[in-house]
């Protein structure tokens, strides 16, 4: 195939890329937003709220995503494009509120008994001993979900969002002898989005290790 | 936008039997995917162990570059590219490309699980195979797989159930289970909500007790051994999508 | 009388650092030799060069009149494959400080999966011998348990037993009570010391504790930056140290064992 092929292919596909980043973006922030509210809900004192996160976890890690991302589409109806971040932020903050509170926790209890000798509140205990070291423990956690949450913008495709995998399926469509071309392409640049996210997350690897209390 | 309308018992009661016949093909999937992934990341794990640097780093890259790349784009591509593909292309149906597709992509995670089972073993159980002079036959069946296994045990349920949350992905190639035929039902009567509702229920139904049996696996196997099962995720789950 | 180990001047490398700087050795069939040095200083090298654990950089072992890391083809010596290897690693068992028992399998599995699947053995044959080998270390009421169900001195005696069943000449014992509690040495000790006065066997014992080294060893071998600094008789060696550096080991273990 001549290179002019191979330009039109990526023009084509550069005009979903706004949607595939701006999903990703929203869909993350709210995840992580998502994550903190149900980890921290999952450990609070009142059994109440830890009884109603359990639920919203184990729903929304017990459906699967892309039936969610159909119900919120055709179902709420929401427009299609907060039915994407919102089924995504929703699902994945399911996941990661296992990641934040299961860090909490994994901070050896010998860090509360000291932050308590040292007269400290609770909220001076969390912000100051806890969270530190539970973030470092997060963060990698949190990159290997960025990176799965890149992988799940491809389904907004199937809900009509004009995202890079539409474009690819709409020029597909009129040029079959080049689908080749097209889903290796479109391979590529998914992969091309998520290795600088596979870089951070190695890095927050390394950083992890350093400075955590170990029983 | 709309407004929800309300709940319809009559649509439930006609739509019920439909979705829980697609149940037993997305099942059906499931185990089939399955499968293909566990033999499959066999076949990584042991090329991945050829002692030779360049093929080791060139296997490396094509798992990074299958497991961070979406599923649905790698079935389009099998069920649309891969019959262009000179010489070695051919058509498949829906069910092979999901099989090949999500068998793949899983195969890659799968792998990963193998090779943390078979590190997760001490060194000096090779020690104490050689010095008892097993054979390389010997170590692996007698010593090294029957440790390295049941450990990863739970992590290998969790893929599983995994797998079950992915399959309603192959609607994208137009395998009909659970997914596909609520949405061709909604298309026809203009009722998305009962449907889908139902799939959604249906998932929770399978998956919730299946990830509780694992869990209780898990735990299970981690009194078992002397020491703690090493590469286990604690009980962390990773979706596909 | 022909030595049933011989070691001449092996050396061994991990990377840039000479662990071993020239090893020459002669041990007689039955003869119980104790190496003891500083930590570092390469004496369990030697024993894991010998157990095949470890591949020398240079030099020539042999094992029983045959060369462990060569073999003969047409009179000359060429390395040695993992065929020659099993043939000649069936003269030498081993004791590891970390026991390296096998957490899946019973105690007397334990003990009989390698006569059975390595020599060959029949099954009733295998776990007789295994029972008879466990009665000598004392534990054979304990057949059914797993590993994780004994202290750590029990699995040290379950794996002596492990590796007597299988009738070596030579039995290395790789620094076997370091790992333990400091009341349950004595058990251990004790069973080693009996295995020693029944006689057959040649012996090689990395270890720290010198009054065992000198009542059980017929010799001392002194090891120092990796290579063999003096040696002889246990009583000469232990309590007539020529070198300074062996004195001041000495004298170092003498303190920091009392305290």
């Amino acid at each position: 195939m001549a290179i002019s092929g191979y330009l039109d292919i990526l023009s084509v596909l550069s005009r979903g890329l706004y949607y595939t980043i701006s999903i990703l973006i929203v869909s993350a922030i709210i995840g992580y937003i998502i994550a903190f509210v149900a980890g921290f809900g999952r450990i609070s004192r009142f059994s109440f709220i830890r009884r109603f996160t359990m639920i919203y976890v184990e729903f929304f890690r017990g459906t699967s995503l892309i039936v969610q991302l159909f119900w919120f589409y055709y179902v709420l109806p929401l427009p299609n494009f907060w039915a994407g971040t919102l089924a995504i932020g929703l699902n994945y903050g399911a996941y990661m509120s296992e990641i934040v509170r299961g860090s909490i926790l994994a901070v050896p209890k010998g860090q509360t008994e000291a932050s308590i000798a040292l007269n400290m509140s609770n909220w001076q205990r969390m912000r100051l001993v806890i969270l530190p070291q539970a973030l470092r423990m997060m963060l990698p956690e949190f990159g290997n979900y960025l990176i799965q949450m890149v992988k799940a913008t491809s389904l907004v495709s199937l809900i009509g969002l004009t995202d890079i995998t539409y474009q690819a399926m709409v020029y597909r469509a009129s040029n079959i002898p080049q689908s080749i071309e097209v889903f290796v392409i479109l391979l590529i640049v998914y992969f091309l989005i998520a290795l600088p996210l596979i870089a951070l997350t190695r890095w927050l690897e390394r950083m992890s290790s350093k400075g955590v209390a170990r029983e | 936008m709309n407004m929800i309308r309300e709940w319809d018992w009559s649509t439930v009661i006609d739509a019920f039997p439909l979705i829980f016949k697609a149940m037993w093909i997305t099942l059906g999937m499931t185990i089939a995917c399955y499968a293909f992934a566990l033999v499959f990341g066999l076949v990584w794990t042991f090329i991945r162990r050829v002692r030779i640097k360049p093929l080791q780093r060139l296997i490396s890259f094509i798992m990074e570059f299958i497991r961070t790349t979406p599923p649905l784009v790698q079935l389009y591509f099998i069920y649309y590219a891969w019959p262009l593909v000179p010489y070695v292309g051919v058509t498949l149906d829906p069910i092979t490309t999901s099989i090949l597709g999500l068998g793949i992509h899983f195969s890659t995670y799968i792998s990963e699980i193998y090779r943390s089972g078979i590190e997760s073993v001490d060194k000096g159980q090779w020690e104490a195979a050689t010095a008892l002079n097993f054979s390389t036959r010997q170590k692996w069946t007698k010593i090294i797989l029957p440790q390295a296994i049941p450990p990863t045990i739970p992590m290998l349920g969790n893929y599983l159930i995994i797998m079950f949350k992915e399959i309603p992905l192959t609607a994208a190639v137009g395998v009909g289970g659970m997914l596909l035929t609520a949405q061709k039902y909604g298309a026809k009567f203009y009722e998305y909500m009962e449907p889908l509702t139902l799939v959604a229920l249906f998932f929770l139904l399978l998956s919730y007790p299946s990830s509780i049996l694992v869990q209780k696996l898990e735990q299970k196997m981690n009194r078992r051994f002397d020491k703690k099962p090493g590469g286990s995720n604690n009980g962390k789950e990773v979706t596909a999508s | 009388m022909e030595p049933i180990v011989k070691y001449e001047d092996v050396h061994k490398s991990f990377g840039d650092l000479e662990v071993l700087k020239g090893i020459d050795l002669n041990i007689a069939p039955a003869e119980k030799v104790a190496l003891i040095g500083p930590s570092g200083s390469g004496k369990t090298t030697i024993i894991r060069l010998l157990m095949t654990l470890e591949k020398p950089t240079s030099g020539y072992i042999e094992v029983d009149g045959d060369p462990l890391w060569h073999k003969e083809v047409n009179g000359k010596l060429v390395p040695a494959d993992e065929k020659h290897l099993r043939e000649v690693r069936g003269k030498i068992g081993m004791v590891f400080q970390h026991f390296n028992l096998f957490p899946h399998m019973t105690i007397l599995k334990n003990c009989t999966v390698a006569p059975i699947n390595v020599l060959g053995m029949d099954k009733e044959e295998a776990e007789q011998r295994a029972v008879e080998m466990l009665e000598k270390v004392g534990l054979a009421d304990k057949l059914e348990a797993y590993p994780s169900q004994l202290s750590g001195g029990q699995k040290q005696r379950v794996a002596m037993a492990r590796a007597l069943v299988m009738r070596p000449k030579v039995m290395l014992f790789d620094e076997v009570t370091s790992a333990l509690d400091p009341e349950l040495v004595g058990e251990v000790l004790e069973v080693i010391r009996e295995i020693a006065e029944e006689g057959e066997m040649a012996m090689i014992l990395v270890t720290h504790e010198m009054d065992f080294a000198r009542d059980v060893a017929d010799r001392v071998v002194f090891l120092d930056n990796g290579v063999i600094a003096e040696q002889g008789k246990p009583k000469d060696i232990l309590e007539n140290p020529q070198s300074e550096r062996l004195q001041s080991f000495l004298e170092r273990f003498r303190t920091s064992s009392s305290s």
